[in-house]
């Protein structure tokens, strides 16, 4: 199936990625090729084929409702681009 | 001491022939000077590592250290290193410093092993010559104007220059073994759940995991038995016992079972390449293997899924990095949505952006079931031709990639060509089985490799399979011109 540049506006959207004006019809050429590769998949029957998740078909392992891991927000936000009084900065969301 | 393998670096270091501060050193200087031709490294930590070969050496005189203690390797940029630089080969994460160690990275601290550096790869491990690095594209030091492949171009080149005589890897849809095939070096992709994840950048955490680069079967043995553990942080790990990778490497090869499939031999293989996979097939002969034609008949459908499940879990792994919590953040951004927005246009490249794109439309309202459901049911498939085949043999014998080292450049305009290049690799990914790679030949001066793939978990029926191979031609110790 191939995309437009009303497609790529809506995908960029989704994943939060800003594609400029100029450069939507290259992206969404380059998408389609993609998306022409894996429509090779729409020939195969599958029916009846459960979709498979983990190679050895693992189940979610469990684990004890224990605390193991200790408080490290200093050493967390050490790393982070703004933060005050040990919060996350981001511009103006509420007026 | 650069000539010698990892497992006569061992026994060197036990003779007192040198110590491991004077190993540390020499690949240190050998770096400095070298490393300029072929970028393997993006970050290289002096200090760290004659502090780390410091403290081995005392274990070493104390007479009881582990095997590896001592050696110096380098970790694939991917994996996350205390207080040092992890990018991911990415803008997004140039100014990343690790809080906490990959439990591989752990796992190989406990046993003294020096880290020398952090080696460059393709950006996010999402591409197949290292041209996505955000640091540049490494050079093969066979043709220094050819790719050394990817993702884990960065390690395969150090340890083919002689930056390292090992090196972690990481492995998506062939990201290990096809750098081997393109650098002449052995390459082992592990079971899926073999190898701890946690604390290595996910990319496609279904398909991810972590394995080595080294010049020998008997080294990546010796490599493997530190990578391999059991982590409780990881809840795809598999709880399993660790068996000694360097056991079974001398057992004879008498019996083996080796299935040829014919997928694997069809158009877009290089005639050459063909031609030295079939001489090694008659290596295998003289050693007292059968060989057996077999067929995984959905084969031609491995990379259209791969380019479903890939890019639909990229696309979720991928949306932590959001410019708030590490990482890059855009200049003035004027509201919060573009803080997202810009940051992640701005951080992420051209390619890492489609896979992200291409994993969003195929897991957006009205596609899921048109594209990821069918791409997971397609899976299933591919699995069970492997699960079918492994009931008439022992292992899977083929080329690892369609044809040597190519030029930069010549794939980069075309995501789909490049895309094909792991046409051999993807399969075992999606199936989670075990695949190496080693060298058995040279097409135009440039290495060839040769693919080797197990059920579940045979990593050491693997090794020995390849080690037997190693005793008896010389390709593996064949070095890069210039490199002394």
């Amino acid at each position: 199936m191939a995309v437009d540049r009303s497609d790529i506006a809506k995908l960029a959207e989704l994943a939060r990625i800003a594609i400029s004006e100029n450069t939507a019809d290259q992206v969404a050429n380059s998408i389609s090729d993609v998306l022409a590769l894996v429509d090779q998949l729409q020939a195969v029957n599958t029916d009846g084929v459960v979709p498979m998740a983990h190679p050895l078909d693992a189940i979610q392992r469990l684990r004890a409702d224990e605390v193991t891991e200790p408080n490290q927000r200093e050493r967390f936000q050490a790393i982070a681009p703004a933060t005050q009084d040990g919060l996350y900065l981001v511009p103006q969301v509420i007026e | 001491m650069h000539q010698f393998t990892i497992a006569e670096l061992t026994q060197g270091l036990r003779r007192k022939d040198f110590s491991s501060t004077e190993l540390t050193q020499h690949y240190l200087d050998r770096i400095a000077r070298l490393d300029t031709t072929y970028n393997s490294y993006i970050t290289v930590t002096p200090e760290l590592a004659l502090a780390q070969a410091a403290a081995a050496d005392k274990r070493l005189a104390a007479g009881d250290a582990p095997a590896l203690c001592g050696i110096p390797i380098a970790h694939k940029d991917i994996f996350c290193t205390t207080g040092v630089r992890t990018s991911c080969a990415s803008r997004m994460l140039d100014n990343f410093i690790a809080p906490y160690n990959a439990t591989i990275v752990e796992n190989y601290l406990a046993a003294g092993v020096v880290m020398l550096g952090k080696t460059n790869m393709d950006e996010f491990a999402m591409g197949s010559s290292n041209e996505t690095s955000y640091y540049g594209p490494v050079k093969n030091p066979w043709a220094t104007d050819c790719v050394p492949g990817g993702s884990s171009g960065g390690s395969a080149a150090a340890v083919a220059a002689h930056l390292a005589p090992g090196a972690t890897a990481s492995d998506t849809g062939g990201s290990i073994r096809q750098p081997a095939a393109l650098c002449g070096l052995t390459g082992i992709k592990p079971t899926y759940g073999r190898v701890s994840r946690w604390g290595m950048i996910a990319f496609a955490s279904s398909l991810d995991q972590a394995g080595t680069l080294t010049r020998t079967a008997e080294d990546a043995a010796l490599m493997m038995n530190d990578l391999a553990s059991f982590d409780p942080k990881d809840s795809t790990c598999v709880e399993r016992d660790v068996p000694d990778y360097t056991a079974d490497l001398n057992n004879p090869l008498t019996g083996l079972k080796i299935g040829v499939p014919k997928e694997y031999f069809g158009e877009g293989l290089n005639p050459q390449t063909a031609a030295h996979v079939e001489a090694a097939i008659k290596v295998y002969e003289k050693l007292g293997a059968t060989i057996h034609s077999i067929s995984l008949p959905h084969t031609h459908l491995a990379v259209p899924a791969y380019y479903v499940i890939a890019p639909a879990e990229c696309s979720a792994n991928l949306s932590r990095f959001d410019g708030v919590r590490y990482g890059y953040r855009c200049e003035n951004p004027k509201d919060l949505a573009d803080l997202y927005k810009r940051s992640r246009a701005e951080g992420f490249g051209d390619e890492v952006k489609r896979r992200i794109l291409v994993g969003s439309y195929a897991l957006s309202a009205g596609y899921y079931d048109a594209y990821y459901s069918k791409a997971q049911k397609v899976r299933r498939l591919i699995k069970q031709d492997f699960v079918d085949a492994f009931t008439q043999v022992d292992v899977i014998l083929g080329p690892t990639s369609p044809s040597p080292a190519f030029a930069f450049g010549s794939k980069t305009k075309d995501p789909v060509a490049m895309y094909l290049e792991d046409i051999y690799t993807i399969a075992t990914n999606l199936a989670g089985l075990p695949g190496l790679s080693i060298p058995c030949g040279m097409v135009d001066n440039k290495p060839v490799g040769l693919q080797l793939i197990g059920d579940y978990f045979a990593e050491a029926r693997l090794l020995n399979v390849a080690h037997q191979f190693q005793q008896s031609t010389d390709f593996h110790q064949q070095t890069a011109p210039g490199i002394e």
